[in-house]
């Protein structure tokens, strides 16, 4: 984001003036349920920019988003669950001491929740950045596993298998897209900084990269630890959405839930990702129709198939991947000049074709 | 506690638990070696193999071997299958393609096993041959738990004479080695990958059918855990290295039943042992037990 032109400038408020007027729209409006996809499509997006960073940008393979989302989940959950809650909740095991009597404003709740996820990033990260990125994958995908182990033993932090309830739904709409944005703001001139460019040199080629003069454990584990907090901040924004958590939310899918986003706007594209999020977050939804009857079809199980949807979304990031690698945009953005140079070669005004690198 | 009868039984138990991982870990060895692929259908395929046994034996009756051959097969042409369609495309795009693809062969087997047959456990049929409890003297011993590492040992020792005596095994040292100047001295590289995962996924197979029989229950997501463990144990060993897979799954199985049984109250924590393990030795050894130091030249 080097200079903008001023009419950018203008059509970005422009832009961002009518989707508060939409949100507001739908959050007086839409029904319940609409205005809980809207809230997902944001904590969606705030989870694939999170990936998108050191997935697209850095080229580090992280599979550790559920887990990083659980630890962001479970310290806002234990840090906003009002304290008379607390006691109902803990049936088994009382919660450890100065938890059970603390409770926190859910935004600083948020921040200790990423900062935990970080440090968690940083101790995973000390002995895998290190070496070929295939190592950070089944790290921090054995990560992801253990987190939930500990989640599940650790009876009175967590209690356990149980879960925690009652978690204050303090995350609507508002909040939600309020961080998105600043998460989206944040990226894009993160990517375009020093740093960004230094990230996509080790994507591009570390050896190249590290002769140039760039400390690869350093950047890959600046993105890495900003990915892990992101990823945190967004899992403490779905406990709040959800309201209720348990080891089983966080299991290995939510991150390939992540992943699909990210491969399906490209991998390295932040406009990409964020249009990805609402294609698959509503996608999803409406792929619920599969798990249902389908009259239409001979020999298809009169109650329908549960389960069908995710064969169906599983064959869809096949298919993406194998065919469409680079998703909608590759390592492209959509901004307002080539949102123009599409419309004026529509419109037939200019001849001149739009070129293709 | 520190009675001899106590002793052989962990032993016992270590061995056959490593001997199970280390069948595992070769498969993803043989295929990191010649693509510098983390195969994570690997564990979905294992997955699927316990269900053929099931269907094989339970639901159409058939006779154990049989059954045992036709699911080592079907296992073995299910992961060239998958290299087929999801990995040959991709082997000329960015490493990280390949690896989504991986994930997604991997999430798509286990969500397709959901469907197809449920996600409550099944089952696993016992076949007296194998599941017999042996008492010798003080000790209960499956059979099974002598028999897998001797099938193992097997295995392991075909295979070593395999890819250190025929043709085709000096193809795959060539290809792991060197990819493109393998390719340029006319080795036939889609071949040779085709029976890496031909190979790799029946030993995975040969895996199944016994976990299976010590498990008892399965259900579509009984591949992960050991799909990730035994990853984690051909990484310890040293990736790409036969012998350091065998030694990588054993290792883990060792520390994941003595542990068990010397400290009983940290059973909940048991899955997490081979992911601590692996941190430690990679802060010490880099490139696992067994594992060359390899310079990445430009």
């Amino acid at each position: 984001m080097t200079k903008m032109k001023k009419s950018s400038v203008v059509l970005t408020c422009l832009l961002l003036l009518l989707l508060s007027g939409a949100l507001a729209f739908i959050d007086g409006n839409a029904s319940q349920y609409i205005v809980r996809i809207t809230r997902l499509c944001a904590i969606n997006i705030v989870l694939a920019l999170s990936m998108n960073l050191v997935q697209g940008f850095t080229g580090i393979f992280s599979l550790g988003h559920a887990g990083f989302m659980a630890i962001g989940a479970y310290s806002v959950a234990l840090l906003t669950i009002p304290v008379a809650k607390k006691e109902t909740i803990f049936m088994l095991e009382p919660l450890i001491a100065p938890l059970d009597t603390l409770t926190l404003p859910f935004g600083v709740a948020l921040i200790i929740g990423g900062v935990l996820a970080a440090a968690a990033a940083f101790l995973i990260g000390l002995p895998c950045l290190r070496l070929r990125g295939d190592y950070l994958a089944i790290a921090t995908l054995g990560f992801s596993e253990i987190i939930r182990i500990l989640i599940t033993n650790a009876q009175c932090v967590t209690n356990g298998a149980q879960g925690l309830k009652s978690i204050p739904k303090t995350a609507d709409i508002w909040w939600c897209y309020g961080i998105a944005l600043v998460v989206l703001v944040f990226i894009a001139l993160l990517v375009s900084s020093s740093y960004g460019r230094a990230l996509k040199a080790i994507r591009e080629d570390e050896i190249a990269a590290e002769s140039m003069g760039i400390s690869l454990l350093r950047h890959k584990m600046l993105s890495f630890m900003i990915s892990a907090f992101l990823a945190g901040v967004g899992g403490g924004l779905y406990a709040s959405y959800i309201g209720t958590i348990g080891p089983d939310v966080f299991q290995i899918s939510r991150t390939y839930d992540i992943l699909m986003i990210v491969v399906m706007g490209g991998m390295g594209s932040i406009t990409g990702s964020v249009l990805a999020a609402f294609i698959v977050t509503i996608g999803q939804e409406w792929l619920r129709v599969l798990d249902g009857p389908l009259p239409f079809l001979p020999f298809w199980p009169e109650n329908g198939v549960s389960g069908m949807r995710m064969v169906v979304f599983s064959l869809l990031l096949l298919i993406i991947i194998l065919f469409f690698r680079n998703g909608l945009f590759g390592h492209k953005e959509i901004t307002w000049s080539s949102v123009g140079a599409r419309l004026s070669a529509l419109s037939g005004h200019a001849h001149k074709e739009v070129t293709k690198p | 506690m520190f009675n001899l009868t106590r002793l052989l039984q962990t032993l016992t138990d270590a061995l056959s638990l490593g001997s199970l991982y280390a069948l595992i870990a070769i498969g993803y060895t043989m295929v990191y070696g010649v693509l510098r692929l983390i195969n994570f259908a690997h564990g979905e395929i294992f997955m699927i193999a316990m269900y053929i046994v099931f269907y094989g034996i339970s639901l159409f009756v058939l006779p154990w071997y049989v059954t045992f051959a036709l699911t080592i097969l079907i296992t073995a042409l299910l992961g060239t299958l998958a290299e087929r369609l999801a990995y040959r495309p991709l082997r000329s795009a960015p490493r990280i393609s390949i690896l989504v693809s991986a994930i997604g062969v991997s999430y798509f087997l286990q969500n397709l096993a959901t469907v197809l047959f449920g996600g409550r456990p099944l089952n696993f049929p016992q076949i007296p041959l194998f599941t017999d409890v042996l008492i010798i003297g003080e000790i209960y011993i499956q059979r099974l738990s002598l028999i897998v590492p001797v099938v193992t040992a097997v295995l392991l020792l075909l295979l070593l004479l395999l890819i250190k005596r025929t043709r085709t095994g000096m193809a795959m040292r060539a290809v792991s080695r060197d990819y493109d100047a393998a390719s340029l001295m006319g080795i036939d590289l889609n071949r040779t990958i085709a029976i890496t995962f031909f190979i790799g996924s029946a030993l995975a197979g040969v895996g199944a059918i016994m976990w299976g029989m010590e498990d008892t229950r399965i259900r579509p997501t009984i591949g992960s855990m050991p799909g990730i463990k035994c990853f984690i144990a051909a990484v310890l060993g040293g990736i790409g290295n036969t012998g350091g897979a065998v030694l990588g799954g054993l290792l883990i199985g060792f520390i994941e039943i003595v542990t068990v049984a010397l400290f009983p109250s940290l059973s909940g924590y048991r899955d997490a042992f081979a992911f601590i393990v692996l941190i430690l030795v990679l802060l010490v050894k880099p490139t696992g037990l067994l594992g060359e130091k390899t310079t990445e030249k430009v």
